[in-house]
């Protein structure tokens, strides 16, 4: 199949670049290394979007931060993922930080942010009366908000394949060159072609560019770690509370997420390679140590759950997103901090250049922008929930008792292209509540071993050798190289 | 198992029941043998029974049948039970909210949500484990990692194994019994590792699931870090010093594909958190009364959802407390309130009733904090006036302790609050 853009990369960069494709009457594919897309650094993202202030005006960040940022309204409506602007603050501790409070109001000025304001602590502890009393003043910005960023994810993937994306997840790319003006991209199992490729690889981009001999930029994981806690806490703060960000990082964070559990985070150190997803005793008291100063009412006692994510960081520390010395061969790598926010924006320039450099586009009159919205049974008045129950009898067992998730919630999640345990994870909260699955996890098996035919030895918990179980008589242990057509999957590519 | 699954859920009842595990239906059986005619008891699982069914083992029952059972022979007489009584059980089903007119919203799979009037409620909603976040061991996230409940489940109930060599983190019950439960069908046990110096789980499971099948019982332990990127590659566990910090100069790897985790049960609170009732944070559940009543009227708790029982025949007495009164509520024959408040005083973690009567007999559960060997429960007045003793050999916080207070002993008594203490014998002074 030779395609006209092959995207290599199915995290959110990658995903918003594919549906911005499928505007156009173009065949597209892309590929990702993983069982689900989203299953690398955007599923770890803490899940903010960005005010709009904060990355400086003059770099690429700065630009595409604020671009994007306007983007999330209207994406969330169409593709149906919870998005909302709740604000933040980033706080000053000392006069010494007041610069720095400065410095983000000329941001806001000079890019034209409305609403951008300094507080005093008298107002900041009318708003937000569980911040350390050590608070001396603030920037409150309106236009941060809050989505899952897998949530994102998802959607942004599922509206391509409607729009005849070629999915190809769990289909790592091995290698690739040129040969007569096309990109022959090598997978274990298939061959493709395509005119263009998007280096979308996050943190393989510098060995996919290098593969490409088109390296000129190194990726250094820069690791952080997140702590989610128990929804007791549920409205300690409203707005997303931020220290005065340092040269490497925004700083540890207090985030109330779109779900209203808060989680807090992120740590910022280099990894030391980039499987490095682990959590570590001193990253954890990097996180509550920093976070009981801004927020005193928070401790270690109250976590439900912890998780590492790792930030492509290229050479330079800006985004990379261009036309390489390889014609064909254009990179968005190099997405860390604010690539979420900035993901809309950075796939309309991809677009741009993919024009520039000489990809025909004509849009189509016949895209698809919405997405049917996904039931969120807990969400629903009881009215609501006895109509929907009496119509629909999947909506008739709860699956997950913390998160009240319904059985067709899990099954629409699989019938949307959920594939693993962390799949329906991230799409329904299944198992994403306080007993972390120590109820719905059979469920779960059980319901995507039926849906998709498989037996509950072959349900994983992310693809590629997690596997779960195995069979008390007879049964083989799975390992990560086999059963491959579990590991597999080709969506799409009708449209 | 046969359920007594209703044809048709009445819009009323007298008294509905969320959880049908041996609290719920002890107590429906009592409540109906108490003045409620119409008794509803809702399970969320497939059937009736509770975590029960899961524990294939024996050891159920000694004091309740004066007999030694299996979790499900244990589980089926209590269901009998509730069939020759009349009960309406519903399986497959879950209590979304109940508001404050006692109004249930119910999910079932025959009729969707619906909202059913309850006179009474009793929440028997039991217990679930904490997770490997609670005590947040570093490392990755690979799969592999199971409470052991769960990997219970899948060994008895579906025949799915969830490894090939395992280690157990905590020496709680259920971690020891799958300890004996794994070694049995193949899964080599590396070790189970507990954090504080003694076990966690009773004498006897230590006895016969471990001693028994030369599993290793590292106390002092802990798991310090889980490793491998896909499954389970490993743990490095490491030995604790006084103040419970990991000595990590000792610590040592050990190769599984496998971790279970056994660090305790949290009562499962959900639906009492949204109802508003008062909490006892030593215990995490409800506050009750002698009649097990909760902090609002006509609800009432018992079993695991209170306070974690170490038997199940210590949950069949409390929940028929719970039940009676539930029934007597709805008959208006519920007995005056209680006058005393019991507290929990030196090496006391907790006392459940909170509340009891001088005018009738109780059994009170407590657990002690730290082990003692030859000690003396004490009831004082809060200034300290002796006001009963009792000699106990010793006390374990694995296991509760009993106490059975007849209105004699409080006969001299005429406060309101009693001191619940448990000393050594010899600084008792005698």
């Amino acid at each position: 199949m030779l395609y006209d853009v092959l995207i290599i990369g199915g995290g959110i960069v990658g995903c918003a670049i594919a549906r911005e494709l499928t505007r156009y009457r173009l065949r597209v594919a892309l590929c990702e290394k993983e069982r689900e897309v989203g299953f690398g650094t955007t599923k770890a993202n803490s899940g903010i979007i960005h005010g709009g202030h904060h990355a400086a005006p003059g770099t690429l960040k700065g630009r595409l931060e604020w671009a994007g940022n306007q983007r999330w309204d209207r994406l969330a409506a169409e593709l149906g993922f919870g998005f909302r602007r709740v604000g933040e603050l980033t706080v000053a501790r000392a006069e010494a930080e007041f610069p720095t409070l400065d410095k983000l109001l000329h941001h806001a000025t000079v890019k034209r942010i409305p609403g951008v304001e300094r507080w005093e602590a008298e107002r900041i502890r009318r708003e937000e009366p569980a911040l350390s009393p050590t608070v001396l003043a603030a920037v409150y910005a309106p236009t941060t908000g809050v989505v899952n960023p897998y949530e994102a994810c998802y959607g942004l993937a599922e509206s391509a394949v409607r729009n005849g994306l070629d999915l190809l997840t769990g289909f790592p790319v091995e290698r690739l060159h040129q040969e007569d003006g096309l990109w022959v991209v090598l997978t274990p199992t298939v061959v493709l072609q395509a005119r263009f490729v998007i280096n979308a690889a996050g943190l393989d981009a510098d060995r996919v560019a290098a593969s490409a001999l088109a390296g000129n930029f190194d990726i250094r994981p820069r690791k952080g770690e997140e702590y989610l806690l128990d929804k007791r806490l549920q409205g300690l703060v409203k707005r997303v509370i931020f220290p005065c960000p340092t040269a490497v990082s925004k700083g540890i964070l207090v985030i109330p997420t779109f779900d209203g559990t808060i989680m807090v985070g992120p740590t910022a150190e280099e990894a030391g390679d980039r499987t490095d997803l682990t959590t570590s005793t001193p990253g954890a008291r990097a996180v509550f140590d920093a976070v009981r100063d801004l927020v005193p009412g928070i401790s270690e006692k109250d976590v439900i759950a912890q998780f590492a994510g790792l930030r492509a960081v290229a050479t330079g520390e800006d985004f990379i997103i261009g036309p390489t010395s390889r014609r064909g061969f254009i990179n968005a790598a190099g997405i860390q901090s604010p690539g979420l926010t900035a993901a809309p924006a950075i796939a309309e320039l991809v677009v741009d250049v993919l024009r520039d450099e000489g990809l025909t586009l004509v849009e189509r009159d016949d895209f698809m922008p919405a997405l049917p919205r996904p039931v969120h049974f807990a969400a629903l008045s009881t009215m609501e929930q006895i109509a929907l129950s009496l119509r629909d009898p999947r909506y008739r067992r709860i699956v997950c008792r913390c998160e009240y998730v319904t059985e067709g919630e899990v099954l629409d999640a699989i019938a949307r292209g959920a594939a693993t345990l962390d799949g329906i994870k991230f799409r329904t909260r299944a198992g994403m509540g306080r007993c972390q699955g120590g109820f719905c996890t059979v469920r779960c098996m059980e319901l995507l071993a039926r849906s998709r035919g498989m037996d509950m030895a072959s349900v994983t918990k992310r693809g590629r050798g997690s596997w779960l179980v195995y069979e008390r008589n007879g049964g083989t242990l799975r390992s990560s190289d086999s059963a491959p057509e579990d590991e597999q999957e080709r969506m799409g590519g009708e449209a | 198992m046969i359920t007594a699954a209703p044809r048709h859920l009445r819009a009323s009842y007298d008294v509905v029941i969320v959880g049908g595990g041996p609290a719920g239906l002890e107590a429906a059986v009592a409540a109906r043998d108490n003045g409620a005619a119409h008794v509803l008891v809702v399970d969320r699982d497939q059937e009736a029974g509770g975590i029960l069914l899961q524990c294939i083992h024996s050891g159920f029952g000694l004091h309740r049948f004066g007999e030694e059972l299996t979790g499900p022979e244990y589980a089926q007489r209590v269901v009998a039970s509730t069939l020759e009584h009349d009960i309406d059980v519903i399986a497959d089903a879950y209590v979304l909210d109940i508001d404050e007119r006692r109004r249930v919203k119910l999910m079932t799979t025959q009729a969707g949500v619906s909202l059913v009037e309850a006179r009474a409620v009793v929440l028997a909603m039991g217990a679930r484990e904490r997770t490997r976040a609670a005590i947040r061991i570093p490392g990755t996230r690979p799969a592999g990692i199971f409470t052991a409940g769960l990997a219970q489940r899948l060994v008895n109930l579906y025949g799915l194994l969830p490894g090939r060599r395992a280690v157990i983190l905590g020496s709680g019950d259920i971690g020891l019994i799958m300890a004996r439960r794994l070694t049995l069908e193949g899964i080599e046990v590396a070790g189970v590792f507990e954090i504080m110096p003694y076990a966690n789980g009773l004498n006897r499971n230590i006895v016969q699931c471990l001693h028994d099948f030369d599993i290793p019982l590292h106390l002092s332990t802990t798991v310090v870090e889980i490793r491998g990127q896909n499954r389970v590659e490993g743990v490095t566990v490491a030995p604790l010093d006084e103040t419970l910090q990991p000595r990590l100069d000792r610590a040592w790897d050990i190769p599984c594909d496998t971790l279970l985790v056994s660090i305790g049960l949290i009562p499962e609170n959900e639906l009492s958190q949204q109802m508003r009732l008062r909490f006892d944070s030593a215990t995490r559940g409800p506050v009750v009364s002698s009649a097990m009543e909760c902090s609002r009227d006509g609800i009432f708790a018992c079993g695991n959802v209170v306070h974690i029982h170490d038997l199940v025949d210590f949950v069949s007495a409390e929940a028929m407390v719970a039940g009676r009164s539930a029934g007597q509520y709805v008959a208006g024959t519920l007995p005056r309130p209680d006058n005393v408040q019991l507290q929990p005083g030196a090496n006391v973690a907790y006392c459940v009733p909170h509340t009891i009567s001088t005018e009738r007999e109780h059994t009170v559960y407590l657990r002690a904090r730290k082990p003692l060997d030859a000690c003396t429960l004490q009831l004082t007045e809060p200034d300290g006036t002796p006001v009963y003793a009792r000699k106990l050999r010793y006390v374990f916080p694995a296991e509760m302790v009993n106490l059975k207070l007849r209105p004699a002993i409080l006969q001299n008594f005429h406060g309101s609050i009693l001191r619940v203490n448990i000393v050594e014998r010899a600084t008792e002074g005698e």
